[in-house]
C-alpha cells in the first residue's frame, strides 16, 4: 500500500534530536556564502594593497614633499617631475563645472519630480534619466569632442579642439540623473504631514518645496551632491576623450589639462614596462584619486544614513 | 478501531505538558510561569486581551522563537508519547516543526500552485515519489475541504484562491506531512464570517486527526470549537480549565470579567 | 514648475542631440560588412566583429562570476548575518566600493589579475575586472528583492520544517528571481559600456583575429584557451577611432558608439520594463 509506506516514511516519533548530516550541510552552505559576503571586504582591502605596495615604491623614489607641491607633472620625460598638482587641477577645474551643471538641474529636476510633476510625467521621466544614466561614458566622451567642442567653438572661437570646459559640461549632463534620483528620494521620504502642515498655512507649492522639504530632506540632499562629487572626480572617459591627456597646472577651464584619472587612460594606453617609475605613477596617482573619492562617499553615506534613520 | 484508540486514550491522555514555561524577548519576560497540558485529540483554546502573550505561547510549541535572535525559552514543554523536552538545546527545531505544526494568522500560501504548496511539507522531508505525492495531496485536500473545489486545478497558482479557499489550503499544507500537533494563530482573524464559519467546522472536523492548539481572539470562536480552554493575561496563565467551565463557571474574578466582556 | 520642466527639457535635448549625432554621422557605416570586419588602417574597410566578439566573451566571464558571488553575499546580509560588527564591517564595505571609480577596479586588476595571478592583458583578466566592478550591484539588487518577500513566506516555510537553505533555495530565491535578474541586467549593461578598467589593465586596441573557439570540433568539444587570449571590447574599439584625427574613423565610432548605445539602452530598458511587470504582478 502506497499510504503505508509514506505513512512509515513520515513517522518521526521519536526523532527530535538534530541530524549529523543536515547540520553539516548547513554549515557548510552557510560557510560558503559567508565567503562570498567577506569577499567584498577582499577586494577592498586588495585595492588597497595593490595602490599601496606600488605607491611606496614609487615614493621611494620621489619624496612625498615633491609629489604634492612640485607644479608639474612630466614622468615619462626624461627631466621628468612628479607634482601631483596639475593632475588635481584638471580634477577639481572640470568637476567644479560638472557640478555647476549638474547639482542645479539635478535639484530642479527632482523638485519637480517629487513635489510637482503628475503622475503621467514622473511614471515617463524617471525610466529615462536611468536610461540616460546607463549610457556609456565613452559615448558622452565621443559626444563632448564631436558635438559639443564644435558647438562652444562657434560661441567662443578661441576655445582649444580639447577643453576642460566642454569635458565638464557634458560631465555634469552626465551625472544629472545620479543627483536628481537621489535628491528625488531624499525629498519623498520626507513625511507628507509636514507638507500638509505647510499648506494648511496657506503655503504655495513652490514655498513648502524650497522652505520646508528642502531643508527637511537637507542630509539627503547633501549626501546627493556629495555622492555627486565623487562620481565627478573619478569619472574618466569623458576627460580623457574631450579634455586632451597633457597635464597643465591651470585653473582656466579654456584650456586643455589632464585629470588623475585621464593621465590613468594616457599611461595606460602606451606600453609601460612592469615595474618601471612610470607604472608605479599611476598607481600613486591612483591611491590620491581613492583617497579623494573615499573621503566624499563615507561622509555621503553617513548623511544618507542620518536622513533614513530620522523618517 | 475502536478499542484501540480507547487503549491508547488510556495510555496517554496528555499529548503535551507545559512545566514552568519562562519565555525572554531580549530582557522582557513574555511569558511566566506557564503550566498547562494538552489533551490528545482535543482542542484547546487560548484567550486573551491582545498583547497576553496568548501568540507568543503557541510559537513556544513549534520553536518559531529561535529564528529570531535574542530570545530565550526556560521551563519544559514535554511531548508525548516520546517524553521529550522540545525546549531543550539538543532537540533540533527542524524537527520540532516536522511533527507540530501551524497554520498563520493570514493565509501565507507559497506563490507555487496549489498542488506543490501542499506537496512542499512532504518534499522537505525528501519524498519524491509522484504517487506517493499525488496521494498525499489528495488526502490532504480532502481533509481540509478544499479536494471538490480544486481538484481540476491543482496545478493552478495558490494566490487565485479567494482567502477561505487560501486558508484551508494552508491547513492542507500543514496536514499533509501528518502533524501531531496542529497549531492555529488566529486562523480566521483576515475571513469573512462565512470563510470563517467553514475554517470553523474544518478544525471540529480535525479533532479526530489532530492534538489542536487555537490562538483566538474571538470568545465566541473558543466556545464554539474547543474542548478546553485557557485564559491568559499579561503573560500568565489566568485560568485553565474545560471550555464549558471556563464560560460559564470560570473560578477566577478575571476571566469572568474577560468572558462577559466587563474587561478593563 | 516651468523651470522643472525646462531642466528635464534639457536633459531630454541633451539625449536627442547625442543620438541625433551619432545616427546621422553613424548609421551609413551601419552595414553587414561593419559588423563582420576586423579593423583595419582604412576606415572605409573597418569594422567591429573583433569588438564584439570580444565584448561578448568577456560579458561572459563577468556573468558566470559576479552573479554567483553576488547572489550569494547578498542572501549572506540578507539572511543569514548576525548582527555584529563584522555585517557592518561587509554592508559599509559593499557602499564604498560602489563607489570607488571604475578606474581604480582596472588598476586593481592590472596590478593583481595580469601580473600577480599571471593571467595577462586577457580576457578573462578584463571579465573578472568588470566582475568586481558590478559586484556590489548584484548584492544590493539581491538584497532588496529578498527584502521584498514578506515575513509570512518565511514563516510558512519553516513552520513545515524547511531548514533556512531550504527556505532559500525554495521560496525565497525563485520568488526574488525577477528583481535579482533586474539588477543582473543593470550590472551587465554598465560593464558592457565600461571603457576605463580595461584600457588600463592594458588592452590592445588594434586586433585584427579573434580569440580561439570556445566550442571544439573534438573532444571534449570545449575549450578555455579563449579565456587567456588578447582581445578588444566595443567601448575600447570606439575609443581608439574617437582619438584618431581623421574623420573617416570618427564616422566608424559614431557608427560603433550608436550599437553600444543601442546594446546598453535595450538592456537597461529590458530591467526597467521586468521592474515594472514586477511592482504590477507583486501579490503580496
Amino acid at each position: 500500500m502506497v499510504t503505508e509506506e509514506s505513512r512509515k516514511r513520515t513517522a518521526y516519533a521519536g526523532k527530535l534530536g538534530f541530524s549529523m548530516r543536515r547540520r553539516v550541510r548547513e554549515k557548510c552552505i552557510e560557510a560558503m556564502l559567508f565567503a562570498s559576503a567577506v569577499l567584498s571586504v577582499a577586494i577592498m582591502l586588495a585595492i588597497v594593497v595593490m595602490l599601496v605596495r606600488e605607491s611606496i615604491v614609487f615614493f621611494q623614489h620621489v619624496s612625498i614633499w615633491d609629489f604634492l607641491t612640485d607644479t608639474e607633472w612630466t614622468p615619462l620625460f626624461d627631466n621628468a617631475h612628479y607634482g601631483i598638482l596639475p593632475l588635481i587641477s584638471g580634477t577639481v577645474v572640470s568637476s567644479l563645472i560638472a557640478l555647476v551643471v549638474a547639482l542645479p538641474l539635478g535639484t530642479i529636476i527632482a523638485i519637480y519630480l517629487s513635489e510637482f510633476a503628475p503622475f503621467a510625467v514622473r511614471e515617463i521621466a524617471k525610466p529615462f534619466l536611468e536610461l540616460l544614466g546607463g549610457i556609456p561614458t565613452v559615448v558622452y566622451g565621443y559626444f563632448a569632442l564631436l558635438f559639443i567642442t564644435p558647438l562652444l567653438q562657434s560661441v567662443l572661437p578661441e576655445l582649444p579642439g580639447f577643453s576642460l570646459l566642454s569635458a565638464g559640461l557634458v560631465m555634469g549632463i552626465m551625472i544629472i540623473p545620479y543627483v536628481s534620483s537621489m535628491t528625488e528620494d531624499a525629498m519623498r521620504a520626507v513625511p507628507m504631514n509636514l507638507r500638509e502642515g505647510s499648506y494648511a498655512m496657506g503655503a504655495t507649492r513652490l514655498q513648502t518645496a524650497l522652505r520646508v522639504v528642502m531643508p527637511a530632506a537637507f542630509s539627503g540632499i547633501a549626501a546627493a551632491y556629495i555622492l555627486g562629487i565623487s562620481r565627478a572626480v573619478g569619472e574618466t572617459m569623458v576627460v580623457a576623450i574631450a579634455a586632451g591627456m597633457q597635464p597643465n597646472l591651470t585653473w582656466n577651464p579654456m584650456e586643455p589639462a589632464a585629470t588623475i584619472t585621464a593621465y590613468i587612460v594616457q599611461v595606460s594606453l602606451g606600453d609601460l614596462p612592469h615595474g618601471s617609475i612610470g607604472y608605479q605613477t599611476i598607481f600613486a596617482a591612483g591611491l590620491t584619486l581613492l583617497l579623494l573619492t573615499l573621503v566624499f562617499n563615507i561622509i555621503g553615506h553617513i548623511l544618507r544614513k542620518r536622513y533614513r534613520e530620522i523618517y | 478501531m475502536q478499542t484501540n484508540q480507547e487503549k491508547t486514550m488510556d495510555v496517554m491522555q496528555y499529548k503535551s505538558e507545559v512545566k514552568n514555561l519562562n519565555f525572554y524577548y531580549g530582557q522582557f519576560n513574555a511569558l511566566k510561569n506557564i503550566n498547562m497540558v494538552l489533551h490528545d485529540k482535543k482542542i484547546t483554546a487560548l484567550i486573551g486581551p491582545s498583547g497576553c502573550g496568548k501568540s507568543t505561547f503557541l510559537r513556544c510549541f513549534n520553536r518559531m522563537h529561535d529564528l529570531y535572535p535574542g530570545n530565550n525559552y526556560q521551563g519544559e514543554i514535554i511531548l508525548h508519547p516520546d517524553d521529550v523536552n522540545i525546549l531543550a538545546p539538543n532537540v533540533d527545531p527542524i524537527e520540532v516543526r516536522m511533527r507540530i505544526s501551524m497554520v498563520f494568522q493570514k493565509p501565507n500560501p507559497f506563490p507555487k500552485s496549489i498542488y506543490e504548496n501542499v506537496a512542499y511539507g512532504l518534499r522537505v522531508r525528501g519524498i519524491k515519489q509522484r504517487a506517493i505525492l499525488d496521494e498525499r495531496v489528495e488526502e490532504a485536500l480532502r481533509n481540509s475541504a478544499l479536494w471538490e473545489e480544486v481538484k481540476d486545478r491543482q496545478h493552478d497558482l495558490a494566490f487565485n484562491l479567494s482567502g477561505g479557499q487560501q486558508q484551508r489550503l494552508c491547513i492542507a499544507r500543514a496536514l499533509a506531512t501528518d502533524p501531531e500537533i496542529l497549531l492555529f494563530d488566529e486562523p480566521t482573524s483576515a475571513l469573512d464570517p462565512i470563510a470563517t464559519a467553514s475554517i470553523e467546522e474544518l478544525i471540529t472536523d480535525l479533532k479526530s486527526k489532530v492534538t489542536i492548539l487555537i490562538v483566538t481572539h474571538n470568545m465566541q470562536q473558543a466556545a464554539r470549537v474547543s474542548d478546553y480552554t485557557a485564559y491568559m493575561y499579561l503573560g500568565e496563565l489566568i485560568e485553565f480549565n474545560v471550555t464549558d467551565t471556563i464560560f460559564i463557571k470560570p473560578k477566577n474574578k478575571q476571566t469572568e470579567d474577560y468572558i462577559t466582556g466587563r474587561f478593563g | 514648475m516651468i523651470s522643472g520642466i525646462l531642466a528635464l527639457m534639457i536633459a531630454v535635448l541633451t539625449f536627442i542631440a547625442l543620438f541625433a549625432h551619432m545616427v546621422l554621422d553613424g548609421a551609413p557605416r551601419l552595414t553587414w560588412d561593419f559588423f563582420t570586419s576586423f579593423p583595419s588602417r582604412r576606415a572605409e574597410s573597418a569594422g567591429i566583429l573583433s569588438a564584439w566578439v570580444g565584448t561578448t566573451l568577456v560579458m561572459l566571464v563577468t556573468a558566470f562570476s559576479a552573479v554567483p558571488l553576488g547572489v550569494a553575499a547578498g542572501v549572506y546580509l540578507e539572511e543569514y548575518a548576525p548582527k555584529n560588527w563584522l555585517t557592518e564591517i561587509i554592508e559599509i564595505n559593499v557602499t564604498n566600493l560602489a563607489g570607488v571609480p571604475s578606474i581604480i577596479y582596472g588598476l586593481l586588476a592590472l596590478g593583481m589579475f595580469v601580473y600577480q595571478l599571471g593571467f595577462g592583458q586577457s580576457i578573462l583578466a578584463a571579465g573578472l575586472a568588470l566582475a568586481l566592478l558590478i559586484l556590489p550591484v548584484v548584492i544590493v539588487a539581491t538584497r532588496e528583492a529578498i527584502r521584498s518577500i514578506p515575513v509570512a513566506i518565511r514563516e510558512g516555510a519553516y513552520a513545515l520544517g524547511a531548514t533556512k537553505w531550504q527556505t532559500v533555495s525554495d521560496h525565497l530565491l525563485p520568488y526574488s528571481s525577477a528583481g535579482i535578474l533586474t539588477g543582473i541586467i543593470i550590472g551587465l549593461a554598465r560593464a558592457i559600456g565600461e571603457t576605463a578598467p580595461i584600457i588600463t589593465i592594458g588592452a590592445l586596441t588594434f586586433i585584427a583575429f579573434l580569440p580561439p573557439s570556445p566550442i571544439e570540433s573534438e573532444f571534449p568539444f570545449v575549450s578555455f584557451e579563449w579565456l587567456s587570449a588578447p582581445f578588444t571590447v566595443m567601448p575600447i574599439q570606439m575609443f581608439n577611432w574617437v582619438s584618431r584625427p581623421e574623420e573617416a574613423f570618427q564616422l566608424n565610432a559614431a557608427a560603433a558608439g550608436l550599437v553600444l548605445v543601442v546594446m546598453t539602452l535595450a538592456m537597461n530598458g529590458l530591467a526597467i520594463y521586468l521592474r515594472y511587470r514586477m511592482r504590477k504582478n507583486i501579490k503580496w
